[in-house]
């Protein structure tokens, strides 16, 4: 799932100081499961933004908001509003603000990463969403992501004891996961054919990337 | 027969090493401001003492002089520079333009690396490019100099009718015998001859037993028969380096017996050098060893010291 966290309660006051009145605007998906933007989170923020910031505050949460359609219910409430405060990751703060071309829309969250849930309250980057997913070669672990360095060839001279020296507290070195998973899986040997360099125009290097399904556009 | 046709880039250091030559390699970290004076002491302890010096790149990802800038100075003061180049602040594009640049004015040895990570820096937020890693660098030098092409595949010559005129490299990497997962160290160096490097300088030893066993697999594998491996070694300054050494640099085991002597010694500096030159006696013994990478840290004055008390005099 997309992974979010609540921004500092200054930075939203900031956002909608010049408001009288605001939408908050939950997202019922991604940012619901990591407990950031839902009907809940919603509900919490709602009254401190009414008491600190005093200004009048609208609840709603619809279902998704990369998704113009869900938009369709919340219209009306909208043209009554200054302006829509999202709690969706980026996403769905972007649809927001094509959907409402005249309403100022910010956003509640910073929108971290495609992760894991680890536990409660644990989250971690598994996906950068590169788009030339190499996961087949490396064992079901990602050296694009799970490296810090997003070596292809790793792992580097800073892996000890099987953590990252960037973090080694609480950062795996992604490259030991590769190799033990290879080495459990019998096929360390893969790991001696050099990965030649990454295509990087297929990720957001190439620029913002679209996709276009004929198969489902001539429907 | 010309320099070009028998050697890959006819550098000193290639010439030597070739040569059967022990080999004498240290460090020159360019200085964090534009102060010439730094870079000419430097140079004035170092001549004389080393067969090239690695000119650092950034190192500790901390802003410092261009290394291939300092590289023509110490070049045109009488050293054989050895540029590091990282792919932690530049992408292919802009590497393979150094790359050039670098040959045009005279450099002719190169360092492959991946580079610390910016976090560790003096500018954490930068971004790191990361576009290839030391591997990749590794093999498109050695693509640029043996198939004459850039990485995109396309020959280097300025136009189609045009001569093809290729930076021609001798290509280092580093190795580290002490990184984790250990058993994975030695397939990392074949990796890295297979990618085409030409010589290698080791992390700074300590652990003298787990650099034998490694160099043990190193020569089962044949690999010090395919590049020309330099061991290398820091001197310690003081019982805190020792320390710091142990806890806080990754890829470095310190043996609590040399923190031991340190502490116990009436002059620390020196027992440090003592225990640096009875390394290199040891690491000259060992088979596949073909020469010295000194990385006398912020210590260029001790270079000369070691080099002469280990019989390594040019």
């Amino acid at each position: 799932m997309i992974v979010a966290e609540q921004k500092p309660i200054e930075e939203i006051k900031g956002y909608i100081a010049a408001h009288k009145k605001i939408l908050l605007l939950g997202c019922g998906t991604c940012v619901t499961v990591c407990l950031a933007g839902g009907e809940r989170q919603v509900a919490i923020l709602a009254p401190i933004l009414r008491m600190s910031a005093g200004i009048e505050v609208i609840e709603n949460t619809i279902e998704r908001q990369c998704d113009a359609e869900f938009f369709d219910e919340i219209k009306e409430q909208v043209e009554s509003c200054d302006a829509i405060l999202s709690m969706a990751c980026g996403v769905g703060v972007q649809m927001a603000a094509r959907i409402f071309a005249d309403k100022p829309v910010y956003p509640a969250l910073n929108t971290m990463f495609c992760g894991t849930n680890d536990g409660a309250g644990q989250w971690s980057e598994n996906c950068l969403a590169c788009g030339d997913c190499k996961l087949g070669i490396f064992a079901g672990v990602c050296p694009v992501t799970r490296c810090s360095k997003s070596l292809l060839n790793g792992p580097c001279g800073g892996s000890a004891d099987g953590m990252c020296e960037v973090d080694p507290e609480n950062s795996e070195c992604g490259w030991q996961l590769i190799y033990d998973r290879l080495k459990r899986l019998g096929k360390t040997d893969v790991l001696m054919k050099n990965t030649p360099p990454r295509d990087w125009s297929k990720t957001h290097s190439g620029g913002p990337r679209r996709l276009s399904r004929e198969d489902i556009t001539q429907l | 027969m010309n320099d070009t046709a028998e050697y890959k880039s006819a550098s000193n250091l290639e010439k030597k090493l070739a040569a059967g030559e022990f080999a004498v390699t240290s460090e020159l970290g360019p200085p964090k401001s534009v102060d010439f004076e730094i870079i000419k002491t430097k140079v004035e302890l170092l001549k004389g003492y080393v067969d090239a010096v690695n000119i650092t790149d950034n190192q500790t990802a901390i802003v410092r002089v261009s290394s291939i800038a300092v590289g023509k100075m110490v070049l045109d003061m009488g050293i054989e520079p050895i540029i590091q180049m990282t792919s932690r602040d530049r992408n292919r594009l802009a590497m393979q333009s150094d790359i050039l640049g670098a040959y045009l004015l005279g450099i002719r040895n190169i360092l492959c690396l991946t580079g610390d990570h910016t976090c560790f820096g003096n500018h954490p937020q930068a971004k790191g490019v990361y576009d290839l890693d030391s591997i990749q660098l590794i093999e498109m030098v050695k693509n640029m100099r043996d198939k004459k092409v850039f990485q995109n595949g396309e020959e280097i010559r300025n136009s189609k009718k045009a001569e093809i005129k290729e930076p021609r490299m001798f290509i280092g990497a580093a190795a580290n015998p002490f990184a984790d997962p250990f058993e994975f160290q030695a397939a990392r160096l074949e990796k890295k001859v297979n990618a085409g490097v030409d010589f290698i300088q080791t992390q700074c030893i300590y652990d003298m037993q787990r650099f034998i066993d490694w160099m043990e697999q190193v020569r089962n594998k044949g690999l010090h028969e395919k590049c020309k491996i330099l061991a290398g070694v820091t001197p310690l300054k003081s019982v805190g380096m020792a320390k710091y050494m142990r806890d806080k640099v990754s890829g470095i085991v310190m043996p609590d017996s040399y923190i031991e002597r340190l502490g116990k010694s009436q002059d620390t500096a020196a027992e440090g050098i003592k225990i640096c030159v009875e390394q290199i006696e040891r690491l000259r013994e060992i088979k596949g060893i073909a020469g010295i990478h000194i990385m006398a840290i912020e210590w260029e004055q001790k270079v000369a010291e070691i080099v002469e008390k280990a019989k390594l005099k040019r």
